[in-house]
């Protein structure tokens, strides 16, 4: 392939391709240093956003040249994202960073700091001196080890309720889909207030009330596709050579169902994540001073804070918004790779 | 739809209603707490919490308070708050549901407006431009938790743009210009969380509408481009957006709820969190009962209407 | 070409942009029609009929994925020089479309009634009522039983049958010079199928409306059009009158053609004639001529150039085929 002809999927060659990438990134980068120098009010938030697209997709492009086929560059930076918020989470405890809980230790800090000004506090301080980041990062810990339990509890528990009712049928299928309808029937939220309520919020507890939420799906995504591949003939085959049901469940059906459930898992991520910072927000979730983005972002309303202050909304808000978006998308994949007959959103 | 199979779609209607009716009772009363102490306070003498115990029915067992209250909901009477004034339930319940519902209402109404041209500029030419960037900044959208673009917008109209009021509420009986002033930053909220979803799925629909052959046959009758959108690919298109209202019930509850508690309005939501907040279990049942009421009924008049509107899945007697 | 031209086709060349690479679906095509004239276009899936009857409408036209070069000229009007609105003025009035499948054709969620009225409002700009009044008249004349009762229907009310009877209404609305029937009747039984066809030859000669039919299968085409062109890979390899195709072949695809037809009179388990080979991929076309891999006759100079139509028999010069070897000697005694 000469470097004239057209690459891959596009009708531009290297060459165009390499200048439009070059144009799009000088652009991009352009409009994050106006920014973060002269912009100020309402442009500013807006302007960066199209600087950051400007940036990713002109990068995006300078690879496609150079690789000679397209590389999905929002995908690998997703993964990026939530693979390194997922380390630097887990090893949050240990890393070197100001302090983020404790407000005694804090005392000496400035309060309500600006990010981004080249000081001891990367992202700032809130109201009472204690660090953004490292809050952010604890808060970033909080949520993932919560939905992640929660949805881990949700496959295990919702994919086996699904595949013993997919699979026996009759009256104990008859029964879970109205226990399951019934916990479907009340709005998720309002279940999950109700369920804090009574809860102490624990990590835990907290974890323990969002899978309660997404069993029922994952019960429905397992009894469907049990249901379908009950009828297959390796079912058949092992009830021939006399395979106890139980047996045929875990050996047989099982084993098939994960796929579709784990993609259920992942597009249902985010929505827990979504799910426990609003309940942080509501100040049903985990209490001060543990931080998570949810109860950060609400500090924001006191008083006058959020109008002084944006950036007490902005930084959890980022870190929300990023980890959102890469589940969101990864999600997207997993289900395009394992389970295409679902609906796309 | 044939009696038999509508038989059967109510009786398990009425069953889900019921376990959904059982589970927010008991679930109230795991609640830790003594509801008698809680009322009178503590350090009185143990037989006043007794004599309040009794009054309040709580020495029974579960299930016969569960029959005595489910009684009372047959008829109409939710039980009292427990939290001085103490007014019935039904009637807090009755001031709060017409805020909520106007706030999903027009939250819908916004959103299906704002989705539908958008999704038909998008799916007119699939991969263009539009499309692209209507497709981004949807998903985009739907990666913002509903509270984090209230306060957004907040910040933006109240803060820098000085329009809009911040809470409270005013009656649509008082005042309908105050109403629609202090309403439209809460729809507003709302709609933004339901026009990403609507635009995306009546997007990818229109799409795979537009390439039916029916459609290819009625531009080959002359008719311009956008009478082709509207009157052959949209109305297939519609039934999905129809489900598409259905589904999203549950999720505008929880909006509502989000939203209620950003602008301090006296919806339903506010009234769940709140009675949650005070241990106020009366009023938590009855309003999560209301609530989960009205979303089976909204999701299975949903169902039945289908067979109204698409003429395919009428009965045809041949 | 006289003025007398209804339809006038020079070198018609519609080619698909595809990630594959570029599909050149109709490869120089050049025909004539006169009005009230039918033609038949004859050839296997793939070869280029159907995009050829769009392209003739300029249904398929110029955009970021299709280019289309030559000339289409429909009573008078450059098809493809007309810009959009224009063009759209045309398909009804001047010219329409029946397609294959009647089901997929018509909108389910939409009245017949529907169908046609909205056509009749939009190109002849009658009322409600008037256009009602002609929808039945319409569907009277394609002989549709209780006419105003089935305005009222779905299409999923009507059998196959019916339904493209209805398709032929709608087409027939605004009284169109030329009607382009793609595999009209593909998609129905047996039985139904002649009768769809002959309902289709009485409409052209009552009206004095030509007509292209487009299909597979020789037997639709026989006895019911004036004048057939048999395509090939993208290119017009045979053209006549009918029934000089069916008795005096010239090309050997379309002698193959004639003779995988079997035949009733054939001793039984009489092996089914076919043509070896399967048709080229347009992506990458052999030079030369294009049945040349299956033709027996081949020889070098048919794989290295391609040949043009020409009238090798100058007792009937309009019958032309692209073919570099003369006919074969004998002629196929065909009814």
């Amino acid at each position: 392939m000469t470097d004239s002809s057209p690459l891959r999927g596009t009708p531009l060659t290297r060459g165009q391709m390499t200048r439009r990438g070059l144009g799009r990134l000088a652009l991009g980068a352009a409009l994050i240093a106006a920014v973060l120098t002269v912009v100020e009010g309402v442009l500013g938030p807006l302007a960066f956003l199209a600087g950051l697209v400007l940036v990713c997709t002109g990068a995006g492009r300078l690879l496609w040249a150079w690789r000679r086929s397209k590389v999905d560059l929002l995908s690998w930076l997703a993964l990026a994202w939530v693979v390194g918020l997922g380390v630097v989470a887990l090893l949050a405890p240990w890393l070197p960073l100001p302090e983020g809980r404790n407000a005694t230790v804090a005392l000496s800090e400035p309060i309500y700091l600006e990010p981004l000004k080249f000081s001891d506090h990367p992202l700032g301080t809130n109201g009472a001196g204690l660090d953004m980041l490292s809050r952010a990062v604890f808060g970033a810990r909080a949520s993932l080890i919560i939905s992640l339990t929660a949805i881990v509890i949700g496959v295990v528990v919702g994919g086996l309720i699904g595949v013993v009712a997919g699979y026996v049928r009759k009256g104990t299928d008859r029964g879970i889909g109205i226990v399951t309808n019934a916990f479907l029937a009340v709005p998720p939220l309002i279940l999950l207030v109700a369920l804090a309520a009574i809860l102490d919020p624990t990590m835990r507890n907290i974890a323990l009330a969002l899978s309660v939420l997404t069993i029922p799906s994952m019960v429905r995504v397992a009894r469907a596709n049990a249901i379908a591949f009950a009828q297959r003939e390796f079912v058949l085959a092992a009830r021939a050579i006399g395979a106890s049901r139980a047996r045929v469940m875990l050996r047989e059906l099982v084993p098939n169902v994960a796929l579709p459930l784990m993609s259920m898992a992942m597009v249902s991520i985010s929505a827990l994540i979504v799910a426990e910072s609003s309940l942080s927000f509501l100040g049903l979730g985990i209490p001060q001073p543990e931080p998570t983005w949810g109860n950060m972002i609400s500090e924001a309303q006191s008083g006058t804070t959020m109008y002084d202050h944006p950036f007490i909304v902005i930084v959890p808000g980022v870190f929300l918004f990023l980890t959102v978006f890469s589940f969101n998308l990864l999600g997207e994949e997993a289900q395009r790779r394992w389970d295409p007959r679902s609906v796309k959103l | 739809m044939n009696p038999r199979a509508g038989l059967n779609r109510l009786g398990e209607l009425a069953a889900v209603l019921l376990l959904v009716s059982f589970g927010v009772f008991f679930m109230v009363t795991l609640v830790p707490g003594d509801p008698a102490v809680a009322i009178l306070g503590s350090g009185k003498p143990p037989e006043m919490y007794e004599a309040l115990r009794e009054e309040l029915g709580l020495d029974q067992s579960v299930l016969t308070r569960y029959f005595d209250w489910l009684g009372g909901v047959l008829t109409g009477d939710l039980g009292h708050s427990i939290v001085p004034p103490q007014s019935a339930v039904s009637d807090r319940i009755l001031s709060a549901l017409p805020v909520s519902l106007e706030l999903a209402f027009l939250g819908l109404v916004v959103a299906v407006v704002l989705a539908v041209p958008l999704a038909m500029w998008a799916a007119a030419k699939p991969g263009g431009t539009v499309d692209r960037l209507v497709g981004a900044s949807t998903f985009g959208l739907l990666s913002v938790p509903s509270f984090l673009a209230g306060l957004l917008l907040i910040m933006l109209f109240v803060n820098e743009l000085g329009l809009f009021p911040r809470s409270q509420w005013v009656r649509m009986g008082d005042s309908f210009t105050g109403n629609l002033e202090h309403a439209f930053l809460p729809v507003l909220v709302i709609a933004l969380s339901e026009v990403a979803v609507f635009t995306r799925v009546l997007r990818n629909d229109l799409v795979v509408t537009l390439q039916e052959d029916f459609v290819l046959a009625s531009r080959a009758k002359g008719m311009p481009p956008w009478r082709v959108m509207v009157g052959d690919a949209l109305r297939p298109s519609s039934f999905t957006l129809v489900t598409l209202l259905g589904i999203s019930t549950g999720r505008l509850i929880g909006s509502t709820v989000i939203v209620e508690y950003l602008f301090s309005l006296p919806g339903m939501g506010s009234l769940v969190v709140t009675s949650a907040q005070n241990g106020d279990f009366p009023v938590v049942q009855g309003a999560v009962l209301v609530i989960a009421f009205i979303y089976v009924v909204v999701n299975t008049g949903i169902d039945l209407s289908y067979g109204l509107i698409d003429p395919r899945t009428r009965r045809v007697h041949d | 070409m006289t003025a007398a031209s209804l339809l006038e086709v020079t070198d018609l060349r519609t080619t698909f942009h595809t990630p594959r690479g570029d599909v050149t679906a109709v490869d120089g095509v050049s025909l004539t029609l006169r009005a009230g004239e039918t033609l038949g276009v004859v050839g296997e899936s793939g070869s280029g009929k159907s995009v050829l009857g769009r392209s003739l409408m300029g249904l398929i036209g110029q955009g970021p994925t299709t280019t289309i070069s030559g000339r289409v000229t429909l009573a008078g009007h450059d098809v493809h020089a007309l810009p959009a609105r224009e063009r759209r003025r045309l398909w009804g009035p001047t010219v329409a479309m029946v397609f294959q499948d009647p089901m997929t054709s018509l909108n389910p969620v939409k009245k017949i009634g529907t169908h046609l009225v909205e056509a009749l409002r939009l190109h002849l700009r009658l009322d409600r009522k008037a256009a009602r009044e002609r929808s039945v008249d319409l569907l009277r004349q394609v002989g549709i039983p209780e006419p105003a009762r089935r305005l009222d229907q779905y299409p999923h009310e009507l059998s196959g049958g019916m339904r493209q009877r209805v398709v032929i209404a709608m087409a027939l609305a605004c009284d169109p010079k030329l009607l382009i029937a793609d595999e009209p009747t593909t998609a129905l039984d047996v039985t139904v199928q002649k009768q769809i066809l002959d309902l289709l030859a009485r409409l052209a000669r009552e009206r004095q409306m030509a007509i292209i039919l487009v299909s597979h299968d020789l037997g639709a085409v026989a006895g019911r059009t004036d004048r057939v062109a048999v395509m090939y890979a993208g290119r017009v390899v045979e053209t006549s009158r009918t029934l000089e195709v069916f008795t005096r072949p010239i090309h050997p695809y379309s002698e193959a053609l004639l003779a995988s037809i079997p035949r009733l009179d054939a001793a039984p388990h009489t092996r089914l004639r076919t043509i070896e080979g399967r048709p080229p991929d347009l992506v990458s076309p052999p030079p030369g001529c294009r049945f040349a891999p299956r033709c027996t006759r081949a020889e070098d100079v048919c794989r290295t150039e391609a040949p043009r139509l020409r009238g090798p028999r100058p007792a009937a010069p309009r019958h032309t085929a692209a073919c570099h070897l003369p006919p074969a000697a004998t002629a196929h005694e065909e009814d």
